[in-house]
C-alpha cells in the first residue's frame, strides 16, 4: 500500500463520514459544518488527481461562498426548526432502499467495465495556463464561459429580485 | 496506484449519500446540502476520469468549472427562494410546503 | 221560346230564388218574397205555355212523341247517366196543379207570416212569432199578432221545394226524378223543423225525413235493379213493349216475381214511405208542427203527390210486373195497402181534435184512395184524384191556417196563451167572424167528402170506386166506401165544430178575418176545387154524362193508352156501367156529411172530453185518438233498438271500449315501453355508461391523488427510482443484448 492510497483511503473515510453526518445529523448548524468537512475532503481530492486549481477554486467558491450562504441562510430560517423532532420524512426508507440500489448498480456497472489502473500520462506543467486559454479561446470553451457567467448574472439577480421585501415598497 | 475504480466508487458512494439526503431530509436547506454533495461527486467522476484518460487537455477541468459555476448559481438561487417561502409559509420544512397536494 | 227549353226553365226559376234569398236578400223581407213569387210566378206562366202547346199538339201525338230533351251528366263504365225534360200528357196534368198550388201557397205566405205586421217584443229565430205590443193614437196597448223572424228564409226553402217538386214533375228519367224526390226530402225536414227552437218540430223534422228515407232506401235499390237490367233509366226507354216484357219475362228470384214486379214493388216501397201509406204513415201527422203553408205545400200540393205521381208514371211497369200470379205483385201490394191505408187513417181522423191533425190522416187517407185506384188497375182515376186533391187539399190547409191565424188573434187580444189555438173544440161560430175562409173552407170540405156534382171530389172518387168495382175488386171497393163515409162525417165534424154554432171560448170571439194574401189564394183554390172535377165527367153518367166528354180520361188516358196495348197488359175491365157505385158513393157522402153535422152541431163545452163520440165508442175512442199506439210499437221495435245500439254498442263498446280502448292500449304500452326503456335502458345503461365513465376516471383520480403528495421530495423519490429503473434497463439493452 503505498502512501497516495493511504492518504486516499484516508480521505476517502473522512468525506465518506462526513457526508453520512450531513445527512443524518438534526442538527443544521451540524449538518453545515459537517458539509465543510466534506466539502474540504472532496478539495483533497482534487490534489490527489492533480487538479490543484480547481481544488482552490473548491475551497473558495463552495467553502468560501455556498457553505457560508446555507449558513446564513439555516440562520435566518431557525424560528420553527430548533432541532425537535425527526429530521427525515416518511419516505425516507424508500430513499434508503433506492439509494442503496443504486450504489449497487453503479459499483458493479463500475466493476464490470475495464479501466485503467493508472493515469495514461502526467499533467502537463502548463495545464492551468491551458486552461485558462481554454476557457476564453473561441475555439475553445468561452461559450460556456460566457453563458456561465450569463447564469451567474441570471442567478443573482434572480435571487436578488425572489428573495426582495415586498414591504412598503 | 489507485485506480480509477476507487476514485469512482468514492464518487458513487458520495453521490448516493447526496441522493438519500435530498429525498428523505425534511429541512429545505438539508436538501440543499445534499445537492451540493451530488455535484461534487460529479465533479469527481469528471476529474478522474479526466487525470486518468486524458490529463493533457483542459476539457475535464473546464467542465469541472463550469459545473462549479452552476452549482453556485443554483445554490444562490435556491437559498434565495428558501427565504421567500420562509417569510409566506414561516417554516422551511419541505413537507408543510405541500399546497400543491390534491 | 222552344217548349223543351222552357220545360228546362221551370225548375230554374225557383231554384235561383233560393240561391239569390239564402246568398244576398236574407235582411230583406220584401225583396225576398218578390223574389220567391216571382219565380214561381215565372214558372207557373211557362207551365200555362206548356200546357197550351200541348193542348195544341193534342194527347195521341204528345203521347207518340213526347218532347224530350236531356244531357249527358256523370260517365259510368260505358254510358252516361243523364238529366232530362219530357213533356207527355201526364206531364202537361200534373204541371197544371203543380204550378197553380205552388203560386197560391207562396202569395199565402207572404200574409201568413204576417208581413207588414211590426217585430215581436221577445221574438226569436227558431219560435212561432209572439205578438208584438203597439201602442194606438189613445194610448191603448194592444198586442198584434208579429212578423216571423226568419221570413226571408222561409222564401228561400219553399223556393228550393218548388225547385225539387218542378225538377220531378218535368223530369224525364228515373235519376233525375229521384233527384227532385230527395230534394224535396230535405226541404221537408228544413221546413217541418222551421221552428228549430221547438223539440216537437226538432223531432218531427228528423222524423219525416227517417221515415221517408227508409222508403227512399228501397226505392234506389229498385233503381239501381231497373237500371242492371235494363242498362237505362229513361221513361222512353223503358216504356217500350219489347222492354216491359224483357223484364216481366225475366224472374228476379225473389219471392216469385218477375224483374219488372221486384221494381216496381220497391219503388212503391218508395212511394209507401213519401205518401205516408201504412206503415210508413207516422211521420205525416208530426209534420203539422211545420207551419202551414208548409203543410199545404208538403202534404196536399207536392211532395206526397210526388209519390203517387211516381207509381202513375211507373204504372206500365207495375202492371207488366203483376202479370204472372206471384203473391206479392205490385198492384196487389197497392190495392191492399191503398185500401187499408184509406180506412185506417179515415179512422183515426174522427178521433182527432187539433184541426191540421184532422187534414193531415185525411191527405194520408185519400193518398190510400190513389193508391188503391192504381193497384184496381185505373191510373186515369188516380191521376184525376190526385189533381183535384191537390187542389181541396191545399185549400183546406191554406184554410185551417187561415183559421188559426184567426184565433191566434183572439189569443193575444185576451193574452190566455194557454188556450191552443189549433184546437177545434176552442172554436166555434167562426162562419160569421171570418165568412171568406167559412164559405172557402166550406167548398174545400165538401169537395174532399164528395159532395155530388158540384164539388171536384166527387167526379174523382166516383171514378175510382167505379173502376175498383168495375175492375173487379169487390173489397177494395168495400173498403174505399167505408172510408169515404168516414171522410164524409169526420169533415163535417170538422166544419161544425170550427165553424158552426156559437164561440165556445173567449178566443174564438175575439177572431177576424185573415188579410187578402191569404183570401185571395183560398178563393182561387175553391175555384178549382169545384170546377176541376167537371173535367172528368165520365160518359156513362147518367143525365149529365155525354154534356161534356169525359177531356181527362181521354188526355191522360192517352198516355200509355198505345203502350199498354202493344205490351198487351190492359185489364180486363166489366163492360158497361153499373149504378152501384154511383149509389154507393152518393149515400156514402150525403150520409157521412148530414150524420156528422147531426153528431156536433150541439157542442157547447171547450172540454174535449164532450166529444160525443167518445160516449159512443168509449175505450175505442182512445185507441183512435192515439192512433192505433203505432208511434209507441215502432218506438219499441225500432226507435229504442236503433238508439240502444247506437248508445251502447256502437258507442260504448265498439267506439269507447273497442276503438278507444285499442288506442288506449297501445298509447299505454308506448308509454309502458318508453317508461321502460327510460328507466330500464337509458337510465342504468346509457346514463349509467356515462356516470361510470365519469365515476370511474373519479376513483381512478381519487387512487391516483395519493401520489400528489404535495411534497417535492416524494416526486424525487418517484423520479429518481424511474430513473434508475430506466437507466438499467437501458443499460441492459446497450451493453447485453447484441
Amino acid at each position: 500500500m503505498t502512501a497516495m492510497q493511504i492518504v486516499f483511503i484516508l480521505t476517502a473515510v473522512v468525506t465518506l463520514f462526513a457526508a453520512f453526518r450531513v445527512v443524518t445529523t438534526p442538527n443544521m448548524i451540524h449538518a453545515a459544518l459537517w458539509l465543510i468537512v466534506a466539502l474540504f475532503g472532496v478539495a483533497v481530492f482534487y490534489i490527489l488527481l492533480s487538479a490543484s486549481f480547481l481544488a482552490v477554486a473548491q475551497v473558495i467558491v463552495y467553502i468560501g461562498a455556498i457553505a457560508i450562504l446555507m449558513m446564513f441562510v439555516i440562520m435566518l430560517t431557525r424560528r420553527e426548526m430548533r432541532d425537535r423532532g425527526p429530521q427525515t420524512g416518511p419516505q425516507w426508507k424508500w430513499a434508503a432502499i433506492l439509494s442503496a440500489l443504486l450504489f449497487g448498480g453503479l459499483v458493479w456497472m463500475v466493476e464490470s467495465m475495464a479501466l485503467p489502473a493508472a493515469p495514461v500520462g502526467d499533467v502537463p506543467e502548463s495545464s492551468i495556463a491551458d486552461l485558462g486559454k481554454a476557457l476564453v479561446s473561441p475555439n475553445g470553451f468561452v461559450i460556456p464561459f460566457e453563458v456561465a457567467s450569463v447564469l451567474l448574472l441570471a442567478a443573482l439577480i434572480g435571487a436578488v429580485y425572489v428573495a426582495w421585501t415586498r414591504r412598503n415598497s | 496506484m489507485i485506480s480509477l475504480d476507487w476514485y469512482l466508487i468514492v464518487a458513487a458512494a458520495l453521490f448516493v449519500i447526496g441522493l438519500f439526503g435530498v429525498l428523505s431530509r425534511k429541512n429545505a436547506v438539508a436538501i440543499l446540502m445534499g445537492v451540493e454533495l451530488m455535484l461534487n461527486a460529479v465533479n469527481i467522476n469528471l476529474l478522474a476520469f479526466w487525470r486518468y484518460r486524458a490529463p493533457t487537455e483542459p476539457v475535464g477541468m473546464a467542465f469541472a468549472i463550469i459545473v462549479f459555476a452552476v452549482a453556485a448559481a443554483e445554490v444562490a438561487v435556491g437559498l434565495a427562494l428558501f427565504i421567500a417561502v420562509y417569510r409566506r409559509f414561516n417554516s422551511v420544512v419541505a413537507d408543510d410546503i405541500n399546497l400543491m397536494k390534491w | 221560346m222552344p217548349t223543351t227549353t222552357l220545360l228546362w226553365l221551370l225548375p230554374v226559376f225557383p231554384l235561383v230564388a233560393f240561391a239569390l234569398i239564402v246568398l244576398f236578400t236574407n235582411r230583406n223581407k220584401a225583396l225576398s218574397h218578390t223574389l220567391a213569387v216571382g219565380a214561381a210566378f215565372l214558372s207557373w206562366l211557362g207551365a200555362m205555355v206548356i200546357f197550351v202547346r200541348a193542348l195544341q199538339i193534342g194527347p195521341e201525338a204528345l203521347a207518340e212523341h213526347p218532347i224530350d230533351s236531356w244531357v249527358n251528366w256523370l260517365p259510368t263504365g260505358d254510358g252516361f247517366l243523364k238529366i232530362g225534360v219530357m213533356l207527355d200528357p201526364l206531364t202537361a196534368a200534373v204541371l197544371f196543379f203543380v204550378a197553380w198550388t205552388i203560386l197560391m201557397i207562396f202569395v199565402y205566405s207572404i200574409g201568413y207570416h204576417n208581413f207588414g205586421q211590426p217585430e215581436g217584443d221577445h221574438d226569436k229565430k227558431g219560435l212561432p212569432p209572439h205578438g208584438a205590443t203597439i201602442v194606438d193614437e189613445h194610448g191603448h196597448k194592444h198586442v198584434v199578432p208579429s212578423v216571423e223572424p226568419m221570413y226571408s228564409r222561409f222564401f228561400a226553402y219553399i223556393g228550393l221545394f218548388a225547385f225539387g217538386m218542378y225538377l220531378l214533375a218535368v223530369s224525364d228519367n228515373l235519376l233525375t226524378l229521384f233527384v227532385g224526390w230527395e230534394i224535396m226530402g230535405l226541404c221537408s225536414y228544413l221546413l217541418i223543423g222551421f221552428w228549430f227552437a221547438k223539440p216537437s218540430a226538432r223531432a218531427a223534422g228528423i222524423k219525416a225525413f227517417m221515415t221517408t228515407r227508409v222508403g227512399d232506401v228501397f226505392m234506389l235499390l229498385g233503381i239501381a235493379y231497373l237500371y242492371k237490367a235494363t242498362g237505362t233509366l229513361s221513361f222512353q226507354d223503358i216504356f217500350k213493349p219489347e222492354m216491359l216484357h224483357a223484364l216481366a219475362n225475366v224472374d228476379s228470384g225473389v219471392l216469385g216475381l218477375s224483374a219488372a214486379g221486384l221494381i216496381g214493388l220497391l219503388l212503391f216501397i218508395g212511394t209507401v214511405g213519401k205518401s205516408a201509406q201504412w206503415p210508413l204513415h207516422v211521420w205525416l201527422p208530426d209534420a203539422m208542427e211545420g207551419p202551414t203553408p208548409v203543410s199545404a205545400m208538403i202534404h196536399a200540393a207536392t211532395m206526397v203527390s210526388a209519390g203517387v205521381y211516381m207509381v202513375i208514371r211507373m204504372f206500365p211497369l207495375l202492371k207488366a210486373g203483376s202479370a204472372n200470379e206471384a203473391f206479392l205483385s205490385p198492384l196487389v201490394v197497392m190495392a191492399f195497402i191503398g185500401a187499408f191505408t184509406a180506412l185506417f187513417a179515415a179512422t183515426i181522423a174522427v178521433a182527432q181534435n187539433d184541426i191540421k191533425r184532422v187534414l193531415a190522416y185525411s191527405t194520408i187517407s185519400q193518398l190510400g184512395y190513389m193508391i188503391a185506384a192504381l193497384g184496381a188497375g185505373s191510373y186515369v182515376a188516380a191521376t184525376f184524384h190526385l189533381i183535384t186533391h191537390a187542389f181541396f187539399k191545399a185549400l183546406l190547409f191554406l184554410g185551417s191556417g187561415s183559421v188559426i191565424h184567426g184565433m191566434e188573434h183572439g189569443v193575444l187580444h185576451t193574452g190566455n196563451h194557454d188556450v191552443d189555438p189549433q184546437d177545434m173544440f176552442n172554436m166555434g161560430g167562426l162562419a160569421k167572424k171570418m165568412p171568406i175562409t167559412f164559405w172557402t173552407f166550406l167548398i174545400g170540405g165538401f169537395a174532399l167528402s164528395g159532395f155530388p156534382v158540384l164539388t171536384a171530389g166527387f167526379w174523382s172518387k166516383d171514378e175510382i170506386l167505379s173502376s175498383a168495382f168495375l175492375g173487379g175488386h169487390p173489397v177494395v171497393f168495400w173498403t174505399l166506401a167505408v172510408a169515404a163515409f168516414l171522410t164524409a162525417f169526420y169533415t163535417m165534424r170538422q166544419i161544425t165544430l170550427t165553424f158552426l154554432g156559437e164561440p165556445r171560448t173567449k178566443e174564438a170571439e175575439h177572431a177576424q178575418e185573415t188579410p187578402w194574401t191569404m183570401t185571395v189564394p183560398l178563393m182561387v183554390l175553391a175555384f178549382f176545387a169545384v170546377t176541376a172535377g167537371w173535367v172528368g165527367i165520365p160518359e156513362t153518367f147518367p143525365g149529365l154524362g155525354g154534356l161534356l166528354p169525359n177531356w181527362f180520361h181521354h188526355w191522360v188516358g192517352a198516355t200509355y193508352e198505345t203502350l199498354l196495348e202493344e205490351a198487351h197488359l190492359v185489364g180486363e175491365m166489366a163492360e158497361g156501367h153499373s149504378l152501384v157505385p154511383l149509389m154507393t158513393s152518393l149515400t156514402v157522402s150525403l150520409g157521412g156529411l148530414f150524420l156528422g153535422w147531426l153528431t156536433y152541431k150541439d157542442v157547447k163545452s171547450p172540454d174535449p172530453a164532450t166529444d160525443p163520440l167518445k160516449r159512443w165508442l168509449g175505450p175505442v175512442h182512445t185507441v183512435l185518438q192515439n192512433k192505433y199506439y203505432f208511434d209507441e210499437l215502432y218506438q219499441v221495435i225500432f226507435i229504442r233498438p236503433a238508439a240502444w245500439f247506437a248508445e251502447v254498442f256502437t258507442f260504448r263498446w265498439v267506439d269507447r271500449g273497442a276503438i278507444d280502448g285499442t288506442i288506449h292500449a297501445i298509447a299505454r304500452a308506448v308509454f309502458d315501453a318508453g317508461k321502460a326503456l327510460a328507466y330500464g335502458f337509458d337510465l342504468p345503461v346509457i346514463s349509467g355508461a356515462g356516470d361510470l365513465i365519469g365515476n370511474t376516471v373519479r376513483s381512478f383520480g381519487r387512487a391516483f391523488r395519493v401520489v400528489q403528495t404535495g411534497r417535492v421530495q416524494d416526486y424525487m423519490v418517484a423520479a429518481m427510482t424511474s430513473v434508475v429503473a430506466f437507466g438499467a434497463l437501458v443499460y441492459y439493452l446497450l451493453v447485453f443484448a447484441h
